[in-house]
């Protein structure tokens, strides 16, 4: 370096490079970096190759062409797909309201002082960390056609004279496997609400009590409103697994009775992988994602309008 | 407004009883304090007396009506609580008119009341916030306003102040005694704070351990406490306590110590010569003398009105507060001189007042 150059650098303070080297979104930058590469390796890229795969006509073993909205206007025609779409909703809706009501009685049983409470709170969660494809199974004798507990209680009862077909008949079978959905999406509800409700003060419900209110009113004015924000990520969460179930249903019915029992995501793992229609498959999976981010906008638009909860500034 | 009668109330959680029974009198527009240690059952009296804890045995009446049986909302009593208990969800107004809205009452009158007690409080600008957009002083105003919204027989209030800094504390202090002052209405007030207490109190009520230890007003607990633990407890700093042996010989009877001082004394019961008791004398009435309590400066504090001064006795502590300004150093040799007047005497055993 000659001693021209060295002046000159210093009169010019650091270098790009050294203003660079120091600066802290650029040190930022490089520690996002890893989470950035394995969200865009194994989130973004398959879910654009997904809706990529929609708009072509790819099948198993061969790359497919563009085709535009073709197998969207094959869907709009048919009459499975539209099925699949009215068992989607009305396993999610049913099955998570039902959560929902069930998670919320739970919780509030729960949060009350009792007798073998932590006992009572672990034995809630049982069905949460049995494995889907277990506990499936375990629902599948329950409800087969002819070695049902269910039907063979009733029997003996008197109820009924017949076994029940379950899983052979379409209403039967829907209402059993949103049964099985609840049964074990409840302790998910359940457990977070009970964590949401322990952070309610207790002086408040004194307070509440004092100022005249009933345990009712209790629960409409403060319990309620101060679970809201919770409550709206719970069920967000919960609407987005119920919608996207696949393993219960593929478990128990594979969407059978005459496709009685078919969800988007079961239809689309039909159609894609097991019929080989890659493309046809991508569309029936990419048409959940309007109905996936309508959830979510319900959800974050609810959130976002509790003023209560924002930071102290005035407004 | 109404008087209070808690007659010999007692209260178990399990097998384990923490008031044992506890009578206090309150009358109509009383300012009545608690005071005690943490854990002296005073915080669980006043939430009997909400109606928030069951009563074990004995009764409490509210006016002319025993409320043991009652529920809090039919006792018409207001509680402000330790940590204001505001609603977070609900605005300042919502806050306060929260009562009136479950009675039923309409729009109209829920406003009107509102903006009364805001504006005794001075939280009219504030009506709108919620409870996180607000200062801890504010909120504490907020807790009293939910209470005057809603006109109650008797105030409840359960440490109150012990969640502000210092001296909001003071301020607040002297906003709540106005406040009483003002609307005149009953009021039970739980504090830790004998300062709070003492300022603050038409009648004090000294707990310690689930009984009580004294009633009375402020400076006659100052002046005449019933036993050592009020002594001790009433009044900054804390009262001296020389151990010694009562000597009554026909002369001015007088404490002599172990270390051979003799504390002079008003008056002793005749019979009394040989006694061990407990020589009371508050840091304030003690004064530099050539005679008298021999004692080793350990520590001076001055607090500008006026000067503590930390001196050994012995192997015994001696704390002395003088107004003037007296130049002493750590490590000097004073002499404290008590003024009989004002000295206590307790029994070494009992510690009760002779």
């Amino acid at each position: 370096m000659t001693t021209l150059q060295m002046r000159e650098q210093v009169h010019s303070g650091p270098t790009a490079w050294q203003r660079l080297r120091t600066s802290r979104n650029f040190i930022a930058l490089w520690f996002m970096l890893p989470a950035a590469a394995f969200l865009i390796l194994f989130l973004a890229y398959p879910l654009f190759l997904g809706v990529w795969m929609s708009f072509t006509d790819a099948r198993i073993g061969r790359d497919g062409v563009f085709i535009g909205i073709e197998n969207y206007e094959w869907l709009w025609d048919d009459s499975i797909f539209w099925l699949s779409v009215f068992n989607t909703i009305l396993y999610t809706v049913v099955a998570s309201a039902i959560k929902f009501a069930v998670g919320l009685y739970l919780a509030l049983l729960l949060n009350r002082h009792m007798p073998f409470k932590a006992i009572i709170r672990a034995a809630v969660l049982v069905p949460f960390i049995v494995p889907t494809v277990l506990s499936a199974i375990a629902f599948w004798w329950i409800y087969d056609s002819q070695f049902s507990i269910i039907s063979w209680s009733l029997i003996k009862l008197g109820v009924i004279d017949q076994n029940i077909n379950f899983l052979g008949d379409s209403n039967w079978a829907r209402a059993s496997v949103i049964f099985a959905n609840i049964w074990r999406g409840v302790p998910f509800v359940a457990i977070t609400l009970l964590a949401g409700l322990q952070t309610v003060s207790p002086s408040l419900y004194e307070a509440a009590t004092l100022d005249g209110a009933t345990a009712w009113q209790r629960f409409r004015y403060i319990t309620y409103p101060l679970l809201t924000p919770i409550i709206a990520v719970v069920m967000t969460f919960s609407v987005l697994f119920t919608f996207t179930d696949f393993q219960l249903i593929w478990a128990l019915t594979r969407g059978g009775p005459v496709n009685a029992t078919h969800l988007m995501a079961t239809l689309s793992y039909q159609r894609g992988i097991l019929s080989g229609r890659l493309g046809e498959g991508a569309a029936i999976a990419t048409a959940m994602i309007p109905f996936l981010l309508a959830a979510i906008a319900i959800s974050w638009f609810g959130m976002q309008r509790r003023k209560w909860q924002q930071g102290t500034d005035n407004d | 407004m109404a008087s209070v009668q808690i007659h010999d109330v007692r209260k178990s959680f399990g097998g384990f009883e923490v008031l044992h029974g506890v009578t206090v009198p309150i009358e109509d527009g009383e300012f009545v304090v608690l005071v005690g240690p943490s854990g002296c059952g005073k915080s669980t009296l006043l939430r009997m007396l909400a109606g928030l804890e069951k009563i074990t045995a004995g009764t409490i009446s509210i006016g002319e009506r025993v409320v043991n049986d009652v529920q809090p909302k039919e006792r018409d009593i207001a509680m402000v609580f330790q940590n204001y208990a505001l609603y977070p969800h609900m605005t300042v107004a919502q806050n306060m008119g929260f009562s009136l809205k479950l009675r039923g009452a309409d729009q109209k009158t829920i406003d009107s009341k509102v903006r009364r007690a805001a504006d005794i409080l001075d939280l009219g600008k504030l009506l709108d916030r919620y409870p996180r957009q607000l200062s801890g002083g504010q909120r504490q105003r907020v807790a009293m306003g939910r209470a005057i919204v809603r006109d109650p027989q008797v105030f409840l209030f359960d440490e109150p102040l012990s969640n502000l800094d210092a001296k909001l504390r003071v301020a607040m202090r002297t906003e709540i005694k106005e406040l009483h002052q003002r609307l005149k209405t009953t009021t039970v007030y739980v504090t830790h704070d004998q300062i709070e207490a003492m300022t603050m109190a038409d009648k004090i009520v000294v707990m310690q351990d689930g009984v009580v230890e004294q009633i009375g007003a402020p400076l006659d607990l100052y002046d005449k406490p019933d036993n050592k633990f009020v002594a001790g407890f009433i009044g900054s700093p804390a009262m001296n306590f020389l151990d010694g042996t009562l000597k009554v010989n026909g002369g001015q009877p007088y404490v002599e110590t172990a270390s051979g001082a003799k504390l002079p004394v008003m008056a002793a019961p005749a019979n009394g010569n040989g006694r061990t008791v407990s020589y009371g004398i508050r840091p304030e009435h003690l004064d530099f003398a050539d005679s008298g309590i021999a004692a080793e400066v350990a520590v001076v504090e001055p607090t500008g009105s006026e000067t503590q001064i930390v001196a050994r006795v012995g192997d015994q502590e001696v704390i002395a507060v003088f107004r003037e300004r007296h130049p002493v150093a750590p490590g000097d040799l004073i002499h404290l001189q008590p003024r009989a007047d004002v000295a206590h005497l307790f029994d070494k055993e009992s510690g009760r007042r002779i």
